[in-house]
């Protein structure tokens, strides 16, 4: 096997001393698309930041993140302006990630300006992109400024601006959240099928483990700075290992039939500051044994899963069931 | 046609985003635009406009009442007082503009430096600022002048120095402000160096906020340049400038004070109207 474009390992960080991060290993090979998933504070985003280095001012890093063999933690001027070229990256809300004093096509054309590259070139590869991202009229759009635009638009927009440099690495932090669903659906399937062409690799960030499981190839799941489960995405969904993994599956209500109960992980989505050195999840865990909150055992490899389960074992050889409560439906 | 259209329009973006601010000034703005264009006019044009030499004399014909000769009469060596306002327009615009020009010219890139770099390069800048903070403009020019010689150039790089922390303060806010939005990052993950972030993006951003604030610090120097002449600090005596010719109190002891409430009278005109269109501009781009 060859090395990984992208090694995230035992990735630490620490905000004002408060830590976000507790070690986080990941890794992402060439042309493969990766999910990131899990709740509200569980480091996912600032794990996306900290491959592009954009953590805040006061923020610490600890562990390594390699690109490509390179470690980027480090990184200071040139190296890291170099590095961040053979990234993209999406941001959740087009509108504040544009300037909104420059024209669109202002925006597409800004890196080949700055390279000094063949202007014409250039805006013909940016018209194209627009049209393959699904925009008809790109040349009307290009002339246009973002507050013009719709934020589906917009957001498709960024992604063509971002895919026409051709990266090694796309990073995408909730890219489809600011959108309605159908239009969701739309960019991301547009977005998957130039990706997969000009071979970038994908590490995309979002609560919506839905979503994760349709575009990735796999999944890596968060929990209070931690990662606790990484599998397939077609393996995570069926035969999730992890309580928590359990969990997430489970609580999320079906489309198909109306339930009067739903089942719900009791408690609230801790932060990586409110736990202590055992398993993040071991408060709200219906499977928790008293060594979980101790300690959170290394990871194992169960087939093509990776997880971090005092009781692992013990789940997949069907001896344990992960119950998890019923709570009314509100009406 | 689609594509001739949309060229134009990339092309002409700007000036039509640009008209369409202008648009919403509202009627006062519009006023204080139309006689700061009519002084600016009078200043550039002087020699076509004013119906005399400001600096000739007539001995015979000191003080004499307004006539359709001297519309605004003459002065006590007999220089023609409406000659004299509209040369005088020249220095008094020229000295605040180049006091605005060079505090902007120091305090933006200070401004731009400190809010990216963040950190020990901003606590410096931003105490420097605060020192500077502390030294009235007038005494600053005073010394100034008093150790570079008399003269508007000496006072209008003091009182730039004294205005530094004014612009400087509010380009600072205004730029780490910008600095914290995402279109900022997007650009760092682009890999665009920070000049060009900072000149071709953030500075775009700042730039109703450094208009407004510009033409308020304009009327502010305009007033310290002019009680500077006053001091007989500044402009010299024989040439013509608004605060040399308020301080004719010659004139107003003899009784013909018609120049001096003429020259204090554009004095307040102007700095008015670079208030209301300065606020303007500065307020209808923040909301």
């Amino acid at each position: 096997m060859t090395a990984p474009l992208l090694e995230i390992d035992e990735l630490t960080v620490d905000i004002a001393d408060v830590p976000v991060l507790r070690g986080v290993s990941l890794t992402v090979a060439a042309s493969e698309s990766v999910g990131l998933v899990g709740e509200s504070g569980s480091g996912k985003s600032m794990t996306l930041r900290a491959v592009a280095r954009l953590l805040p001012e006061q923020a610490v890093a600890g562990g390594h993140v390699r690109v490509a063999g390179t470690e980027v933690l480090g990184l200071r001027g040139d190296a890291l302006r170099t590095h961040r070229r053979g990234l993209g990256m999406v941001f959740q809300d087009p509108r504040s990630a544009v300037n909104p004093v420059h024209s669109v096509g202002s925006f597409l054309l800004e890196r080949a300006r700055d390279s000094g590259a063949d202007l014409a070139a250039a805006r013909a590869r940016a018209v194209a992109v627009l049209r393959r991202m699904g925009i008809a009229d790109a040349e009307r759009r290009m002339a246009q400024y973002p507050f013009e635009l719709s934020g589906g638009l917009l957001q498709r927009v960024m992604i063509a601006s971002v895919l026409m440099e051709r990266p090694r690495l796309l990073l995408a932090d909730e890219p489809t959240t600011a959108l309605d669903v159908t239009t969701q659906a739309d960019v991301l399937a547009l977005t998957e099928e130039l990706r997969r062409e000009s071979g970038t690799a994908l590490l995309l960030v979002t609560h919506d483990l839905d979503l994760a499981a349709a575009v990735c190839d796999r999944i890596v799941v968060m929990y209070g700075g931690r990662v606790l489960e990484s599998a397939p995405a077609a393996r995570l969904v069926t035969d999730p290992v992890h309580p928590y993994t359990r969990g997430l599956l489970a609580s999320r209500p079906p489309l198909t039939h109306r339930l009067d109960e739903i089942p719900v992980v009791p408690g609230t989505p801790l932060s990586a500051a409110d736990t202590g050195d055992g398993c993040p999840f071991a408060s709200r865990c219906p499977v928790a044994l008293p060594v979980c909150s101790q300690s959170l055992p290394e990871t194992t490899t169960q087939g093509a899963t990776q997880v971090r389960c005092h009781r692992a074992a013990d789940v997949l050889d069907g001896s344990l069931d992960v119950e998890l409560p019923l709570r009314q439906e509100v009406r | 046609m689609t594509a001739v259209a949309a060229t134009v329009a990339s092309t002409t973006g700007t000036t039509v985003a640009a008209t369409a601010r202008r648009s919403r000034l509202g009627p006062a703005a519009w006023v204080a635009l139309g006689f700061l264009s009519i002084v600016v006019l009078a200043a550039v044009f002087a020699p076509w406009v004013a119906p005399h030499d400001p600096n000739a004399g007539d001995l015979l014909n000191a003080y004499a009442p307004p006539s359709g000769e001297h519309w605004l009469g003459t002065d006590g060596t007999g220089r023609d007082v409406a000659s004299r306002l509209v040369y005088g327009a020249r220095t008094s615009l020229l000295g605040p503009a180049a006091v605005v020009l060079l505090a902007l010219l120091l305090g933006v890139p200070l401004a731009l430096l400190s809010a990216w770099r963040g950190g020990t390069t901003a606590f410096v800048i931003t105490r420097v600022l605060d020192v500077l903070f502390a030294i009235p403009a007038l005494l600053l020019a005073i010394l100034a002048v008093a150790t570079f010689g008399v003269g508007l150039r000496s006072a209008a790089i003091a009182l730039a120095v004294a205005y530094l922390p004014y612009v400087g303060r509010l380009a600072l806010t205004a730029a780490e402000t910008e600095r914290r939005l995402p279109y900022v990052q997007a650009l760092e993950v682009q890999g665009h160096g920070a000049v060009r972030i900072n000149v071709r993006h953030v500075l775009r951003n700042l730039a109703p906020v450094l208009v407004g604030q510009g033409s308020v610090a304009f009327a502010y120097a305009l007033i310290d340049l002019a009680a500077l002449s006053f001091l007989g600090l500044a402009v010299q005596a024989p040439q013509a400038d608004w605060g040399v010719l308020v301080s004719d109190r010659d004139a107003i002891l003899k009784g013909h004070p018609l120049g001096v409430v003429a020259a204090g009278t554009l004095v307040v005109l102007t700095v008015l109207s670079l208030f209301v269109l300065g606020s303007r501009i500065a307020g209808e781009d923040r909301r």
